[in-house]
Parts: C-alpha cells; sequence; structure tokens
C-alpha cells in the first residue's frame, strides 16, 4: 500500500503540471491585460506599456510560465498584482473559511445523507421512502444560488437565527459561536450532495439487499436493524465511498457560487474576483492548490475504497 | 411425533394486489436423523417450500397465505419475529444454491461464522473462534488456523460451500435445509459435498430437508422423498417404495429424463412440454398437458390425493392404471 501511494504522490507531478499549463493558456484568452485594469481609465498608453514591462507581461508566453514555474519549483509562487503580496499570504487569508466551510458542508453530507439513505432503503416503498427520495430528487435539482438566497431570506431574514454574510474568523471575538456564520452556506452546499449520496445510498442498499448473500445473514437469525446496517449497508458503503471523490469536485465549483452568494471570505470568491482583476499570479496558485487536494482526495477514496472491498488489490 | 411437521402449507406471491397460489397443499414430516429430499423441476415451490418453512418470505414478494408447520412441537406461525429469529440458525439452518455468492464479500469467513455462533451462544470472541477453526476441520477445510482468516474470494466454490455447511452446523441444528447445495459445483466435488453433509448427519443427528431436481442424488441419500410439480405434492413415499412402484407419470418422466451410461441414445427422455406459468389456469390436473396418459377428465377435474398404500401418496386420476417405469415422456 505504500509503494502505491507513492507512484500516486509521484503521478501528481505530472498532472500538476498540465493543469498549471491549461490554466495559463487559459487565462491568457481572456480579454484585457492586469495593467490596464490596475491603472484604471484614466491612465495613458506609454502608463500602461511601463508598467506591463515591469510586470514582465510583454514577454514571451512560454517564456512567462517558465519564470513561472521555475518560482514555484523553489516554493514561490509569486506576488499578487492586486493585493501586492504573496500569493501563498493572499490564498492562506481564505483558506480557513473554505476549509471550515468544506469540513461543515462535509459533515452536513454525512450526517444527513446517509442516515436519510439508510432509511429510505429500509422503509422502501413507504411514505418515509417516498418523503426521503422525494425531497432529495427536490434538492438535488435546485440550484445552490437559489437555495442559499432562500435560506437567507427564510433563516436570517425571517426568523433572523443565522447571519446571512461574512465570516470573522474562529480566533476572533466570539471563538467556535462564529461558526454559525456559515451555517447557512454549509446548509446551501451540502444540500445537493446529500441529495446524491441519499439517493446513492438507497439505491446500493437496495441493489445490495437482493444479493444472497444477504439471505444467509438473515438465515443467521440476526435482527433486521443487524443485517441492515452490518450487511447491506456496509457493502453498498463500497459505491457510496466512490462518489465522495465526485462530491469534491463539484463542491469546488459550487463553493465558488455559494460563498459570493454569502459573501464569504473564501478561496472561491478569491477565485472569481481574481479572474475579474486578471490577477494571474493568484488564478494560477489557487487551481494548483485545488488540484493538489482534489488529486489527494481521491487519493483516499481509492485508499477508502481498498479498504472497504477486500476483493480490490492495489498492488 | 415428528421433528417437523408441514399441514397444508400455502404460499402465494403478491402482484399488482392479488396474491396468486404458487405453493399449495403441502404436508409432510421429518423425523430426527432422517433426510428429506424435495424433488422437481425449476419452478415447481421446492424453494419457496424451503425459505417459507425457514421463515425467510418476510421482506418479498412472497406471502404465507396459510398451512400450519410444527418444528420441535412448537408451532413456528404463532411465534414472534424475535422468537422465530431464535430458531433461525441455531435449531434450524440452512444451505443455499449459490456457494459464490451466498457468502458476504467484505467479511473473513471466519467472522461470518463467529456471526452466527454469538448471535445464538454467548461465547467471547476467542471461543468462537477457536469453535469457528473446529468448524472448518470438521468440514474438511485444509489449514483452517489460516483459511479462518481467509476472504471468501480467495476460496474456491466448493470450500465455499464448506464454509456454508460449517455455517449452518455451527450452532448444533435439529434440522438443515440444503437447498440445490451442490447443483453451483463440479461433479467430483458434488459428490464431496452431499458425502459431508451425510457423514455430518451420521455425527449429529441433524435432519436434513435436501432440495434436488436430480433424482439420482436424491435416490442414494435420502430417506423419503416428496415430489413437487407446480407448487403441489405429485407423490410421497419413502425411497425404496418410490423408486419401485414410480406411480405418477410426472415421477416416471423425471426418471426417465436421467441418460443412462452405457445406453448409445440419440434422444435424451426430456419431459415434453414446460411447467405452466403461475397465472395459467388449469382446471383439471396441472400435468395433463404434458402427460401421455391424460384422459378426458385430466383436463376438468383435479386429481386428489390419495394413499396406494401405506406411506406413499399419489396426486393422479389414474396411478395404477398405466404400466409404470419410465415411459412417459416419451422423446421430445
Amino acid at each position: 500500500m505504500f509503494v502505491y501511494t507513492f507512484n500516486r504522490l509521484l503521478a501528481l507531478i505530472p498532472t500538476l503540471l498540465a493543469a498549471s499549463i491549461l490554466v495559463f493558456l487559459f487565462i491568457h484568452l481572456i480579454p484585457g491585460d492586469p495593467a490596464s485594469i490596475l491603472l484604471g481609465d484614466t491612465a495613458t498608453p506609454e502608463e500602461i506599456a511601463e508598467l506591463t514591462r515591469a510586470m514582465g507581461l510583454d514577454k514571451p508566453l512560454w517564456t512567462q510560465y517558465f519564470i513561472w514555474l521555475s518560482n514555484v519549483v523553489q516554493g514561490d509562487l509569486g506576488t499578487s498584482v492586486f493585493f501586492r503580496e504573496p500569493v501563498l499570504a493572499v490564498i492562506a487569508s481564505g483558506a480557513e473559511t473554505s476549509i471550515l466551510l468544506a469540513c461543515m458542508t462535509m459533515m452536513w453530507i454525512i450526517v444527513l445523507g446517509i442516515p436519510i439513505g439508510i432509511l429510505a432503503a429500509t422503509r422502501h416503498g413507504t411514505w418515509a421512502d417516498q418523503l426521503a427520495s422525494g425531497g432529495a430528487m427536490l434538492f438535488a435539482s435546485v440550484p445552490t444560488f437559489w437555495l442559499g438566497l432562500y435560506l437567507i431570506l427564510i433563516f436570517a431574514v425571517g426568523l433572523g437565527w443565522f447571519p446571512s454574510s461574512g465570516f470573522p474568523s474562529i480566533t476572533d471575538e466570539g471563538g467556535v459561536f462564529n461558526l454559525r456564520y456559515l451555517m447557512l452556506p454549509s446548509l446551501t452546499l451540502a444540500a445537493p450532495n446529500a441529495a446524491l449520496i441519499i439517493r446513492l445510498v438507497r439505491a446500493s442498499m437496495l441493489d445490495v439487499a437482493r444479493e444472497d448473500h444477504v439471505r444467509t445473514a438473515r438465515a443467521k437469525g440476526l435482527h433486521p436493524a443487524r443485517v441492515a446496517i452490518k450487511h447491506i449497508f456496509r457493502n453498498a458503503l463500497i459505491a457510496v465511498a466512490a462518489a465522495f471523490g465526485f462530491t469534491f469536485a463539484a463542491l469546488v465549483s459550487e463553493a465558488v457560487v455559494t460563498e459570493t452568494v454569502f459573501s464569504l471570505p473564501g478561496i472561491g470568491r478569491l477565485v472569481v474576483q481574481s479572474i475579474l482583476r486578471r490577477d494571474y499570479p493568484v488564478i494560477q496558485g489557487v487551481i494548483l492548490i485545488i488540484v493538489i487536494f482534489y488529486m489527494l482526495i481521491n487519493l483516499l477514496v481509492d485508499l477508502a475504497y481498498a479498504r472497504l472491498d477486500p476483493r480490490v488489490s492495489l498492488s | 411425533m415428528a421433528l417437523l411437521e408441514v399441514r397444508d402449507l400455502e404460499v402465494g406471491v403478491a402482484i399488482g394486489g392479488k396474491v396468486l397460489p404458487v405453493v399449495q397443499g403441502i404436508s409432510f414430516d421429518v423425523e430426527e436423523n432422517q433426510t428429506l429430499g424435495i424433488v422437481g423441476e425449476s419452478g415447481c415451490g421446492k424453494s419457496l417450500t424451503s425459505l417459507a418453512i425457514m421463515g425467510l418470505l418476510e421482506g418479498s414478494m412472497l406471502r404465507l397465505t396459510g398451512g400450519s408447520i410444527s418444528f420441535n412441537g412448537q408451532d413456528l406461525l404463532a411465534l414472534s419475529p424475535r422468537a422465530r429469529r431464535a430458531i433461525m440458525g441455531d435449531q434450524m439452518a440452512m444451505i443455499f444454491q449459490e456457494p459464490m455468492t451466498s457468502l458476504n464479500p467484505v467479511y473473513r469467513i471466519g467472522d461470518q461464522i463467529i456471526e452466527s455462533l454469538r448471535q445464538h451462544r454467548s461465547m467471547s470472541q476467542r471461543q468462537a473462534r477457536a469453535r469457528a477453526i473446529e468448524l472448518l476441520d470438521l468440514v474438511r477445510i485444509p489449514d483452517p488456523e489460516r483459511r479462518v482468516d481467509s476472504y471468501p474470494h480467495q476460496l474456491s466454490g466448493g470450500q465455499r460451500q464448506r464454509v456454508m455447511i460449517a455455517m449452518a452446523l455451527a450452532c448444533g441444528p435439529k434440522l438443515l435445509i440444503a437447498d440445490e447445495p451442490t447443483t453451483a459445483l463440479d461433479v467430483t466435488v458434488q459428490k464431496e459435498v452431499l458425502d459431508l453433509m451425510l457423514d455430518l448427519q451420521k455425527r449429529t443427528g441433524t435432519a436434513i430437508i435436501l432440495i434436488s431436481h436430480d433424482l439420482g442424488v436424491i435416490s442414494e441419500t435420502c430417506d423419503k422423498v416428496v415430489v413437487m410439480y407446480r407448487g403441489k405434492i405429485v407423490e410421497s413415499a419413502k425411497t425404496a417404495t418410490l423408486f419401485s412402484n414410480m406411480s405418477h407419470p410426472y415421477t416416471q418422466g423425471l426418471l426417465a429424463s436421467i441418460p443412462v451410461v452405457d445406453h448409445d441414445v440419440e434422444w435424451l427422455n426430456a419431459i415434453p412440454g414446460r411447467v405452466p406459468l403461475i397465472d395459467e389456469v388449469l382446471p383439471g390436473c396441472a400435468f395433463h398437458p404434458r402427460c401421455s396418459f391424460a384422459q378426458a377428465s385430466c383436463a376438468t377435474s383435479p386429481p386428489s390425493a390419495d394413499y396406494v398404500s401405506d406411506d406413499h401418496l399419489v396426486r393422479c386420476h389414474f396411478p395404477n392404471d398405466r404400466p409404470s417405469g419410465g415411459e412417459a415422456g416419451g422423446d421430445a
């Protein structure tokens, strides 16, 4: 397993190279350049040309790429054009919000998705199943921004239970209670993904329930709840674990929308704003970090998969 | 009093608000230490009968619609689900047809045997593991101390069926139901598994219900035979009686369809036609469309089950008016 993990980590390198080249090419396709955006409408062509030269943007694209790459290899992701701070520091400032948001979202996905999925499968065909399946269908179809706005309308504006926007750090006054700022955003983000997990848990469990070994388990005289959890859900978990890899990919893009709707100072909103500001170093840096995270999460999913299913061999 | 007494058992399948009968009027006894064979083609209700006795119909489209099952003096159908589960896997155990899929692929075989043991006996994990190794040794799994930690996919089909037998025997059941235990196995392994079951029966005194479509297997292993056709018993007798005096054309057809090794034949003697579907209405004898001795009355009035001699039951209008012995069916 260590050899497998090492090889997978090694495979990160070519993937990161490919991703960085693609991103580099794509952001230079967007019309407009950072110099004119930074200097504003009143800038003269001479001023723009001078700033362009100063930022090295007049050099050929491939030269720019290799300068950036050689800096990255040395641990330097560059300096933000807009903030005039190192890119790593800019990303770190948004990381707390995004990581806490991701953790809370994952918690909701697990806490809501798995028990409701199990309930729907074990109460298959009853009103509880129809309610769970119907609800899951509804939340899987609702767009994130719409759900976010309605949650704000009901729980922030109407009932006043949770704040509607922003997120003071948990190291600020209020401490961990500041997590209530992330309540509505995390629910918004979790809803479509939890709905997916509900449907997946239900469908996988109904599939497994028809397998012969479940009949063997029942023939042992086990309690139906034990059969449902130890024999049906445990085997259905193999398919569900694989889905968590995809869920993470969906979370990244949905987080961009959610952080914007709730004005959260996270990495998702940072990407959108950096694209609008043509802040090339920040965009490059964030994407690099997201790709690394994505690949690590998928490595974890594959390792979990092998642990869940003894028939899967990693060597 | 017999160990198991099944009386007028009826099983139906619920389709679109209606319950269609698939098994009707099944009655038989199984004594301790005895082996009862249930034989018939696919779809005749053998497996459903055994699942109904075991208590495994729940959660499917199948319903037990009538009759009684008495086991060890207890009326099984009057028991609470909890009391029923206390019997399942303990006093009554079952082996299934498909060894390749009947074990849970994600758990070690030892743990699956231990689960059964600890469900019904107060044993520590260590004691149960020691007992699991003993059981694996009993069913002749080589190197049981190591094999106990194997996953099902690391074993062959024959070995998996032995594990199933070990699991079924874990709590020393009074009754073992084996639903086509050897059908999915290679011929050479079939005999080993059957011999193993009978050998274990001799040692433990367990009663066995052996379900098979193979009259050859039944004749070698069973004390009594029940022949089923389309959900009903068409003939039942002691094995010796049945094989010396087959009275139902269906039973004769089943025997005639077994190829004889030293006869050079071009066509096997199959029974013509097929088992009628459950929603086909047959007012007379269910077998008459396939019976070469059928008379006009066979199509209109259903035959009753009558004793032609002690313990020999036949459901046929003309049980004695035909030459007996393998002439039903013809060349299909």
